[in-house]
């Protein structure tokens, strides 16, 4: 099969409208509530690519875990294209920052994971390939996750969720373990991956640089409680070039609403 | 191994106890019958040897063979010193210490009764395993995934669970209708604690990103037990497998010691009655031959099903 081939079976479902409505959460710490999100509101608009900042323990993983719907908001509401958001579901799809392929499946059984809980993997054995030589791992499809590198085993957790065709898809800091070098390259290749199959993509990371590279809006969380506190737009068109001065001015910008900026 | 030499060696040192076997006078008074037969096989097993190590000079010998070579030799050794102390030189006290040719002659005239023995042991052993392994696993899995089920089972299991399935002997052959199910019920309670335990530890350390990838890929609770929690809790599976293995051994031989009368635990105590020494001897080999053999199994089957794991234990 051809690459424009790949792109075009794989890009059938265009991405999805997120919308978080006024969510506040909170965890059980010695029998004592403790406020982690406090009213944040959102949307996420379809085929956009939103990043999410902010400080270390503010509760931006919690937001996608509500997002992917793994748990449940104890107030406010979240919904993807109008279906409310109470269960997960393979349309909205959550990459973890440890990649968490099972290390009892080679890496095309891992891959083949959603469609087979499914009971769709019969039907669509050939996505399996597809998207294997889409992040690149067909020569690997046989191996063991032991078998991979970090950059290997992450892609391989990208092309687990791709598989299933996301409307959504969900980063936690996905590539926060990788050694710079992979972290670049893997950087351009989520930004391709984006462009190709046009899901709507909802990014946590700690890198300032890694949100004004990819995406297309930059959501910077306060402290926790964590609330929205600035949305920052990025216009600049793709591909992007890491040495932009325009990406340069964003970062700086971002820094002083993290409470950086003097480092700059 | 590259010391060509071992592999003469241990042909030569086989041909040499043959010899010794064969032609040293034995002391008066014996009559061992398989002296010419138990020398026959140790030329044999010399002759083998001399091939391999002629094969070994003119090519390569495959390297197994190679590797059993110095195990050879000790055992071509030990042979001939126990041949000499007992049949050659009687300085052991008989009838405790049978010559090698007693053992033989026991093997080969008592082959019915052995045979039958292995049978009748390797039956109520494996009836007795797969229940209670069966059980141990779905017990554990049971306990790992439910609360409620943990909350009822686990008083029970750390009450009931050390007490050695011996102990329950007595009341087991009075309870049961035959000693043959009374030691079924004992070996799988033997099996069973050991696999439930580790089965369910296994369930309750599986990675909770585990169950978070399998349902934000849309899951449902069938599929995490089945394609999650089950494999991901083998490798601890594995270990009550092997630990209920070996406590199964224990109870059939004593199960069979002391009700069964069959059974290789049988012989044993029959051959005690008659002061049959070298019965107890052969009966003991065969037994450690078969259990060794039934652990091998098991790592096999392990090595197999968890080929993902690195650094397994070799066994």
């Amino acid at each position: 099969m051809s690459e424009t081939a790949v792109r075009a079976d794989i890009a059938s479902g265009r991405g999805a409208a997120l919308s978080i409505h006024d969510v506040s959460h909170s965890f059980e710490l010695e029998g004592r509530p403790l406020p982690v999100l406090q009213h944040v509101s959102l949307r996420v608009e379809p085929g956009e690519f939103v990043a999410i900042l902010g400080p270390s323990g503010c509760g931006k993983s919690t937001l996608l875990r509500l997002a992917a719907g793994l748990d449940i908001p104890r107030a406010g509401f979240l919904s993807l294209d109008g279906q409310p958001i109470n269960a997960p579901d393979a349309s909205r799809i959550l990459v973890f920052q440890d990649p968490t392929l099972y290390p009892w499946r080679t890496v095309w059984s891992n891959v083949a994971l959603g469609l087979e809980a499914r009971g769709l993997l019969r039907s669509h054995r050939g996505r399996v390939d597809d998207v294997l030589r889409l992040v690149g791992l067909a020569g690997f499809a046989t191996a063991y996750p032991r078998q991979l590198s970090g950059g290997m085993s992450q892609r391989a957790a990208l092309a687990r969720a791709l598989v299933n065709d996301p409307k959504l898809l969900i980063l936690d800091e996905p590539l926060g373990q990788l050694d710079s070098l992979t972290r670049i390259a893997m950087q351009q290749e989520l930004v391709s991956l984006w462009h190709r199959t046009g899901f709507t993509a909802l990014l946590v990371t700690h890198d300032v640089e890694e949100a004004v590279f990819l995406a297309s809006r930059v959501i910077v969380l306060s402290e926790r409680p964590a609330r929205v506190m600035v949305e920052v737009v990025n216009a600049r068109p793709y591909p992007r070039h890491r040495g932009d001065p325009h990406l340069a001015e964003l970062r700086r910008d971002i820094m002083g609403h993290l409470g950086l900026a003097g480092s700059w | 191994m590259q010391r060509p030499w071992i592999l003469g060696t241990a042909a030569a040192a086989w041909l040499v106890v043959a010899l010794l076997t064969a032609l040293w006078p034995e002391q008066a008074a014996t009559d061992w019958e398989y002296t010419g037969h138990l020398a026959a096989a140790f030329a044999a097993l010399g002759g083998v040897l001399a091939l391999a190590s002629i094969t070994d000079l003119l090519f390569a010998c495959p390297p197994p063979i190679k590797r059993l070579a110095p195990w050879m030799l000790a055992l071509a050794l030990l042979l001939g010193a126990w041949e000499t102390v007992t049949a050659k030189l009687g300085l052991l006290p008989m009838p405790f210490f049978p010559p090698p040719q007693a053992l033989l002659e026991v093997v080969v005239d008592d082959r019915v009764r052995l045979a039958e023995g292995v049978l009748a042991s390797l039956r109520l052993l494996a009836g007795g395993y797969f229940v209670g392994a069966a059980l141990g696993f779905a017990v554990g899995v049971a306990m790992g995934w439910s609360r409620a089920v943990g909350y009822w089972i686990h008083p029970v299991l750390r009450l009931v669970g050390p007490l050695p399935a011996t102990a329950w002997l007595p009341l087991a052959f009075f309870a049961f209708p035959s000693s043959h199910s009374a030691s079924t019920f004992l070996i799988a309670l033997a099996t069973g604690f050991p696999v439930t335990v580790l089965t369910w530890s296994g369930v309750a350390s599986v990675s909770s990103a585990y169950y978070d990838v399998a349902r934000t890929l849309g899951a449902n609770q069938r599929f995490l037990i089945l394609k999650v929690t089950i494999p991901a809790a083998m490798p601890h599976v594995f270990v009550g497998l092997f630990m209920g293995l070996g406590n199964s051994f224990a109870v059939l031989v004593i199960a069979e010691m002391l009700g069964v009368k069959a059974g290789l635990g049988w012989y044993l105590q029959w051959a005690q009655g008659w002061a049959a020494y070298a019965n107890m001897y052969a009966a003991l080999l065969i037994m450690a031959l078969i259990f060794s053999g039934l652990i091998t199994l098991l790592f096999r089957l392990r090595d197999w099903l968890l080929a993902w794991q690195k650094g397994l234990v070799r066994w």
